[in-house]
């Protein structure tokens, strides 16, 4: 008998996904110098719970990292090395690497395994030698990977170096340049390279994928070993590299080796390595965000309600059951009472059924330290990222579909919101930006807020754009919310160059349409030189909204309560006409348009407002009227979709499906008050001409 | 209460399909086919879903008159277009004949179901592909593009509808992938 490992190996990734993302939590909130040890010590524990699953499982690669990354954890949760920036950046590229390598495994590819060659070697770099380089003690740092280490580790003599750098054929495969490789050496000296081509197979023979060529370089001046080696640090495992002091005569090949040395630019050497493994991690953490899990977590409360609850709709029904079986009508009261009970068990089912899906808004959340990290490193800004609200649950399809766009959002604000320092510093500003994010329930909705306290958007020079791309006609005066609105129009940025970070992928457009497609709004407020507030509302759920019945004609509708502000019967004398055809109504020290649903519908009738019924509803902060027939009971509806078998209807946002088994259409404002309006533009044109 | 009507109407359903399946008539592939008025229609009995006596539908306003508005079918909603409307014919009173006929409609990539509103069912026949002849280029008043064929069964002429770009149409107008 074989135990299916494959069910066990899916949690192991599932949970080892969590682990990394605590991990990187718990590096980002650390800070150089202060070692904090009970988030060592966190840290420690999720890469020691990985390593013990990877070896169950065999994932040696995943054993070998996390035990070097252990190693040095340990060293850090002991005091006896120091935790530096360096050493939290080498941990959280440990993190993306592990990463990476887990996902390979899962999705069954090949992982690089250079990348994690890398890795372990700097891990045992920083093991061995936290502070110690320039110092004199042995050079084993590069064992691991194999490379050379004969020499000593100190500046080279005076004369400089011999590189022999044989590549293996499968370099360019790695993503490797050897031209890449000779002009970073450059940068540390003059050089002299003279190249091998004797490997070179005939034209006809040759794969132009394969790298056959091999080099020898003289670097001549005042360079450490260090510093080349680091300019090899990504090739090591796929060459084979030998580093010789140059003979100080000139050495038996060059006959030329200029006397000069030059400035030794070992500091300036560094950086381009370094750069890279700043645009990896960022890579590949992008990569991992791309993957949603299909499963979810449950908190066992909730499932322990559930089943109480199941019990309860058990014993509901046997009790119904027996009621029936031998039923006399002096049982009518029993079985009323037996019929509410059974409807509020079905209730709380229901309820709690829809709250499994619910998961808080860390989840979104989990994706932003990190990208506002490396953010910061690629942007040169200061930012102080402050999460809000992070219990604040919603639907877990909401939640996987708000990522992006929070993702956007955030990515939008650092790049085009926050000032550079300097510029912080001479507009008077605290030199680290806020971006501060709220998550709340309000109504119905969840309101989640991005906040920055960057340049804002200039609402004039939107406003031009808008006017240039022919948005707004001349003259016309238009609300500041009217203005910013216009950011979420496609093809209008005031941006004139996309940079790396924003601009590309997807627009605010796109942002803006994947909120309304989840039944979302967003809405934008700025103030030039003191930031951007973003607010973003979100249904609850998708499927199940409170609704209020009413009827109009010989139909039912639905209308969402929470877009309702009063229900009301009409006084006549409140009723005012403009240009004797529409109707307004006195509410609430305003006027307010009255829709007459029948006529919208193209239903028979018409005739006097006066005591007839009208609902407020609310949208966007505009109010409007609607005339119904008969207000009926309010009760929560199931959402069907009406273009899954059909098409979107304008003034629909779906139908429901009633006690009797008879369908409903569900209202939808916006779409009802754009009706309205395309059907006053036909009367008005019929009027004035 | 409810379940109990659902019930009627599948038993409806099922007796009329049996009553239909047994009249099978000829080989190659099955039609279904129903009236309209002295007319006889035939849809791929492939694409038929379910079958079931007319009950009322919730009309949806500002649509195409044909379109008579969605059912319930069993939790989906599922729009139902009155053939003979669609087709710019005399308009009946529904009766207990009426019946609707839910088929599948695969238009672009996506696979929807709609309701056709038709005067009664009649036969199941099996066509071949090469008895369907095409129809004629006018004179007709439904569009050709509708029309798969016309077949001659029975000494009755036999159209064959192309359900696809029948109602594909009507619900392809606006409708996005999702």
């Amino acid at each position: 008998m074989s135990i299916d490992m494959n069910q066990f190996l899916q949690t192991f990734f599932e949970e080892s996904f969590e682990g990394l993302d605590d991990m990187e939590n718990g590096l980002l909130n650390m800070t150089a110098g202060e070692p904090d040890v009970e988030q060592l010590n966190d840290i420690f524990r999720a890469a020691h719970s990985i390593k013990g699953g990877a070896g169950t499982f065999g994932l040696n690669s995943v054993t070998d990292l996390t035990h070097k990354l252990e190693t040095l954890l340990d060293r850090l949760r002991e005091g006896e090395s120091e935790v530096t920036t360096d050493g939290i950046n080498l941990l959280l590229a440990s993190v993306d690497c592990l990463r990476s390598l887990l996902q390979a495994e899962r999705d069954g590819t090949e992982a690089d395994p250079q990348q994690a060659a890398d890795i372990t070697t700097r891990l045992a770099a920083m093991v061995d030698g936290d502070d110690d380089d320039g110092s004199s003690s042995d050079g084993n740092a590069g064992d691991d990977a194999g490379s050379s280490a004969t020499a000593d580790d100190g500046s080279g003599p005076g004369g400089g170096w011999r590189i022999g750098f044989t590549p293996e054929p499968h370099l360019f495969m790695t993503g490797n340049d050897p031209l890449r490789l000779l002009e970073e050496l450059s940068e540390l000296g003059e050089i002299q390279v003279s190249c091998d081509s004797s490997s070179l197979p005939a034209l006809p023979d040759l794969d132009p994928e394969e790298c056959v060529l091999s080099w020898t370089i003289d670097l001549y001046g005042d360079v450490e070993r260090q510093a080349i080696e680091e300019v090899f640090e990504w090739v090591e495992d796929d060459c084979s590299l030998t580093i010789e002091p140059l003979e100080p005569a000139g050495g038996d090949t060059t006959t030329a080796a200029p006397e000069t040395a030059p400035e030794p630019e070992a500091a300036s050497a560094g950086e381009p390595a370094g750069d890279d493994t700043q645009q990896k991690p960022a890579q590949q953490s992008s990569g991992g965000n791309a993957s949603t899990s299909s499963s979810i977590r449950v908190d066992t409360g909730k499932i322990d309600n559930l089943i109480d609850m199941v019990g309860e709709l058990v014993i509901t029904q046997s009790m119904l059951n027996e009621l029936g079986e031998n039923f006399t009508m002096d049982k009518l009261e029993k079985l009323q009472d037996g019929l509410a009970q059974l409807e509020r068990n079905t209730r709380e089912l229901q309820e709690n059924v829809m709250r499994i899906r619910m998961v808080p808004i860390s989840f979104a959340y989990s994706r932003l330290p990190r990208m506002v990290h490396d953010l910061m490193r690629q942007l040169g800004k200061k930012v102080d990222l402050q999460l809000n609200g992070e219990e604040t649950e919603l639907d877990k399809t909401v939640m996987e579909k708000i990522i992006d766009p929070l993702v956007h959002l955030v990515r939008n604000a650092m790049d085009h919101g926050i000032e550079p320092p300097e510029k912080r510093a001479e507009l008077g500003k605290p030199e680290t930006g806020t971006l501060e994010m709220n998550a709340y329930h309000k109504g119905g909705y969840i309101v989640i807020e991005i906040n920055d306290d960057g340049g804002g958007i200039s609402r004039d020079r939107l406003l031009n754009k808008a006017r240039e791309a022919g948005l707004v006609e001349n003259g016309s005066e238009l609300s500041d919310e009217q203005v910013f609105d216009f950011i979420f129009h496609p093809g209008l940025s005031t941006h004139d160059e996309a940079t790396d970070v924003s601009g590309r992928g997807v627009g605010m457009d796109v942002v803006k349409r994947n909120i309304k497609a989840l039944g979302g709004n967003i809405t934008v407020n700025s103030t030039p030189g003191k930031g951007t507030r973003f607010a973003i509302h979100l249904p609850l759920t998708l499927s199940i909204l409170d609704g209020q019945l009413f009827r109009v004609g010989d139909q039912v509708y639905v209308v969402p309560l929470i877009s309702i502000m009063e229900s009301l019967q009409m006084q006549g004398g409140k009723i005012k006409r403009m240009a004797g055809t529409s109707e307004l109504y006195e509410w609430r020290d305003d006027y307010i348009p009255i829709i007459r649903l029948r006529e919208l519908f193209n239903e028979a009738g018409g005739g006097d407002l006066e005591n007839e019924l009208m609902v407020v509803v609310e949208e966007d902060d505009r109010y409007v009227g609607l005339h119904v027939d008969e207000l009926l009971g309010q009760q929560q509806v199931v959402i069907k979709s009406l273009k899954s078998n059909y098409r979107p209807v304008t003034g629909f946002a779906g139908a429901t499906i009633l006690g009797n088994g008879t369908v409903a259409l569900i209202l939808d404002i916006a779409g009802l008050l754009e009706l309205a309006q395309a059907r006053d533009e036909v009367l008005t044109k019929g009027a004035n001409n | 209460m409810n379940e109990s009507a659902s019930d009627k109407t599948n038993s409806v359903a099922t007796t009329q399909q049996d009553a239909a399946l047994q009249g099978t008539v000829g080989d190659g592939d099955q039609y279904l086919t129903f009236t309209l008025g002295d007319e006889e229609y035939g849809v791929d009995i492939l694409r038929v879903q379910e079958i079931r006596a007319w009950d009322t539908a919730t009309p949806i306003p500002n649509t195409p008159p044909y379109v008579k508005g969605v059912i319930n079918m069993r939790g989906t909603i599922v729009p139902v277009v009155d053939l003979r409307e669609r087709f710019g014919m005399e308009t009946l009173e529904y009766t207990q004949f009426t019946v609707v006929v839910l088929v599948k409609v695969i238009h672009g990539n996506r696979e929807r179901i709609m309701g056709l509103i038709v005067d009664a069912l009649s036969e199941v026949y099996g066509i071949n592909e090469d008895q369907l002849r095409p129809p004629p280029e006018f004179g007709t008043v439904i569009r050709t593009d509708f029309i798969r064929g016309l077949a001659t069964m029975e000494d009755k002429m036999v159209i064959v509808l192309d359900v696809d770009s029948l109602l594909g149409e009507d619900a392809g107008v606006g409708g996005d992938g999702d």
